[in-house]
């Protein structure tokens, strides 16, 4: 072996300098992709002998093969989006809410309350009070961590996490109490025959045969928070405390006010989440409403480094993935844990190419190229 | 340039999205599939809140394969869908089956009704079964049925092995006191319905018997049901039934029984004896083939669902498993007379003569009160001195505490 004075490591990872074309941070994040079908493929073969190209093709046919698959996949991933956008400026500005699953619960139960006892109401009227109630309720359940974290300095992630389950046991609660049939502690489908308090349709016949509300809500929210994070002076406010809150600090903006107004602006649109999944998919509540998409919106949110409109992107793919892991299970015969393990393998890829495309590797001996 | 780019690969994503879509409207491929298979051309939907792994959807997959293999359908004809949660998934996967060319669809959780019910509304050509449902004949749709099997007559008999059991520990001093335990999921009639059952079969035999009933709040929890057999053995029961669906209460029992305590249980569904192959006398379980049959037959030949079926030992719908190594001496023979006096008729579960309310002999009672207003939904339930069940709804409704059971939580 070739003497050395200084010994180098035979692979070296530095940050990179710059940050990387978008092409060709894009061009990393799809070969990603590609490469994670291959192993999940690989997998695929390995544990079930089945072909991995008929595999993918009964994925894609689960999640997008019939029209109320494909809206259903819609419909999906606006809520998830929804709540990867409401995430987005608490994450920005380093406010771990892990709470987001509470405050889709709250909005949902407000959602579901205005339902059972305002629907007398005309149809549009009732439809913003609800909006309205679950944007107070989800921003309710975000400010007392906001005010916590900005008074006492106490945790947001530890105080985010408990009020999930204060939110599931008062979801319980409300479960019992509107509970029908009597005795079956389910809610049911709420105003099944005036559908009251649903989102209308608006694209074709028969009650909620698509989502295209959901999609107009969301997108608009969406949108809106683009804005607000990019354009507004309260947006680069968020940017620079999640940069580093002394500099902020410095700068003389206000920390402390900054945080419960983006903790209450997080909440108030995971709860708007629970309006869009009660008023606009289940129609009814339970404390599954949530289901873990609070935390799925994570993945999503930083997957497109807080960028609300990549979200989509990530919105659509996780969901498909989702409902392509169940089609395969059920088509095949195969455990769900096979298609989850699936969903790993690509979810694995796509959070590992963030490292290729914040980080350069350097082998031995070969010149750093600049 | 960043930002530009990634709005084109959302809009490229939407469109592809919008692409697939717009694809299977112009082609409707279910019905071409199935021209290309002449023989089959059913389709049935089959939407299950577990898999394979959970037992009460084992039962009823076992059952739809049993009753499919005895009408010549396949797995063609069926469209399976597993672990659907009993939420608006539920509802979706109705409609899917439909989109796929289903005309029966079958859902087969409690919770998964309101979701089967919405879907049936929306499409009356289909006929769609919530499988254990209650609100069939409320809602007054032709196209929605429900089914549940005369399970309170199983436990009748399963309550007459713990019987004897229990007789035969008096008779040898090991037991003083006559106490049952009883692990349940959730305080509502179905529940109710089977522990009575269960208690007025014990009682048939030990008529001074009385029994204490524990929830889970839950159908399947290992953990929870274990622990409650715990805290019911440690008040003093000696036999432990139960309406909840894992192993853990069995295997507490065999627990204790290994420990040196003289306690036996009764299960359900399913054969206790790999959880507790000494304290386990038997399971009252449920064969779903029976209806499986019955519908799919009903099906194929263009003949009307019933709106509410319930059918027991008389069709062999319902039944207990194999009788363990320690039941006591005459069961088996006990057991046969039971089975024939209900299949004969001659024996009512729910007979007014053998339970009290309040110290008062019954005489009137709801057959169903699905909206908790205190209103019975349909007729008298209490007629020629015992209470019908599950005659004008399939679903259980007996939902009176009788005198010697207490709820403890």
């Amino acid at each position: 072996m070739e003497h050395k004075k200084v010994h180098e490591p035979l692979l070296r990872m530095a940050k990179r300098g710059e940050m990387l074309p978008p092409w060709k941070a894009w061009g990393i994040r799809v070969i990603a992709f590609l490469l994670s079908l291959i192993v999940s493929g690989l997998v695929i073969i390995a544990v079930s002998g089945l072909n991995p190209a008929a595999v993918f093709a009964t994925m894609a046919r689960g999640a997008v093969g019939t029209n109320k698959s494909m809206w259903v996949t819609i419909r999906d991933a606006m809520t998830l989006l929804c709540i990867a956008v409401g995430l987005a400026p608490a994450f920005k500005m380093r406010f771990w809410n892990i709470g987001a699953e509470g405050q889709i619960l709250v909005g949902a139960i407000a959602s579901a309350a205005c339902m059972i006892y305002l629907n007398k109401l005309p149809t549009f009227l009732l439809l913003l009070i609800m909006a309205l109630t679950s944007l107070i309720a989800g921003g309710i359940w975000g400010l007392f961590p906001g005010l916590f974290k900005a008074r006492w300095n106490t945790n947001e992630t530890l105080f985010t996490l408990m009020m999930n389950y204060l939110a599931i046991r008062l979801t319980a609660f409300f479960v019992a109490k509107w509970e029908n049939p009597f005795g079956s502690n389910s809610v049911g489908i709420i105003n099944p025959n005036t559908h009251a308090g649903w989102l209308p349709n608006m694209l074709s016949k028969g009650w909620n045969g698509d989502y295209a509300w959901n999609v107009v809500i969301v997108l608009a929210v969406t949108v809106a928070m683009y804005l607000y994070m990019n354009k507004s002076k309260q947006g680069f406010e968020i940017s620079v405390i999640g940069d580093s809150v002394n500099t902020a600090r410095y700068a003389g903006i206000r920390v402390n006010r900054a945080y419960v107004r983006t903790i209450i602006i997080s909440g108030a649109i995971c709860g708007l989440a629970g309006f869009v999944a009660v008023s606009g998919a289940s129609h009814s509540i339970s404390t599954s409403t949530a289901g873990g998409r609070g935390f799925t919106a994570i993945i999503v949110a930083w997957l497109a480094q807080f960028n609300s409109v990549v979200m989509v992107i990530f919105s659509f793919l996780l969901v498909f993935l989702q409902k392509g892991a169940q089609a395969i299970a059920s088509s095949y015969n195969l455990s769900k844990d096979v298609s989850e393990i699936i969903t790993g393998i690509i979810l694995f890829f796509l959070l590992g190419s963030e490292f290729f495309v914040n980080y350069t590797v350097h082998f031995r001996g070969k010149k750093v190229a600049k | 340039m960043k930002k530009f780019l990634a709005l084109i690969l959302a809009l490229v994503m939407v469109l592809c999205l919008a692409a697939c879509g717009g694809n299977t409207n112009e082609t409707p491929a279910p019905s071409n599939e199935g021209g290309e298979e002449t023989s089959a051309p059913v389709k049935i939907g089959v939407v299950l809140v577990g898999d394979e792994n959970e037992g009460y959807t084992y039962a009823h997959i076992e059952g739809i394969r049993k009753a499919a293999a005895a009408c010549g359908l396949t797995d063609e004809n069926i469209v399976w869908n597993y672990n659907i949660p009993e939420n608006e998934e539920c509802y979706d996967k109705c409609i899917e089956c439909v989109d796929q060319g289903c005309t029966l669809v079958i859902t087969n959780s409690y919770s998964h009704q309101s979701y089967t019910q919405q879907a049936a509304s929306e499409n009356p050509d289909v006929e769609f079964v919530a499988m254990t449902g209650d609100t069939a004949m409320k809602s007054g749709l032709p196209n929605f049925h429900n089914a549940f099997n005369l399970t309170f007559e199983s436990r009748y008999v399963s309550g007459i092995v713990a019987g004897m059991k229990l007789k035969e520990m008096m008779d040898a001093g090991l037991v003083t006191d006559p106490y049952i335990g009883y692990v349940g999921a959730f305080p509502y009639a179905e529940v109710v319905s089977g522990y009575t059952g269960f208690f007025l079969g014990i009682r048939s035999i030990v008529p001074e018997a009385h029994m204490d009933v524990q929830y889970t709040n839950s159908w399947f929890d290992i953990q929870e049901e274990g622990k409650a057999a715990e805290a019911l053995m440690a008040r003093g029961c000696c036999i432990i039934g139960q309406h909840a669906d894992s192993t853990g209460a069995p295997k507490a029992v065999q627990t204790a029984k290994d420990n040196g305590t003289p306690v036996y249980s009764v299960g359900y569904n399913i054969d206790m004896l790999a959880a507790a192959p000494t304290a386990a006398l038997t399971s009252s379980t449920n064969d779903w083939s029976v209806f499986y049959t019955y519908l799919f037959k009903a099906f194929l030949a263009g003949e009307p669902i019933a709106t509410d079926w319930a059918e027991g030992y008389e069709s062999g719908a319902v039944g207990i498993t194999a009788l363990g190594p320690e039941v006591a001496e005459g069961t088996a023979e006990a057991v046969a007379e039971a089975e024939a006096a209900i299949k004969a008729g001659t024996l009512h579960v729910f007979d007014t003569s053998t339970f009290t309310v309040g110290g008062e002999t019954v005489t009137s009672a709801f057959t169903f009160d699905s909206d908790g207003d205190w209103v019975n939904d349909t007729n008298e339930g209490i007629v020629d001195g015992y209470y019908h069940e599950s005659e004008y709804i399939s679903a259980p409704s007996f939902g009176l505490r009788i005198d010697g059971i207490t709820e403890l939580n």
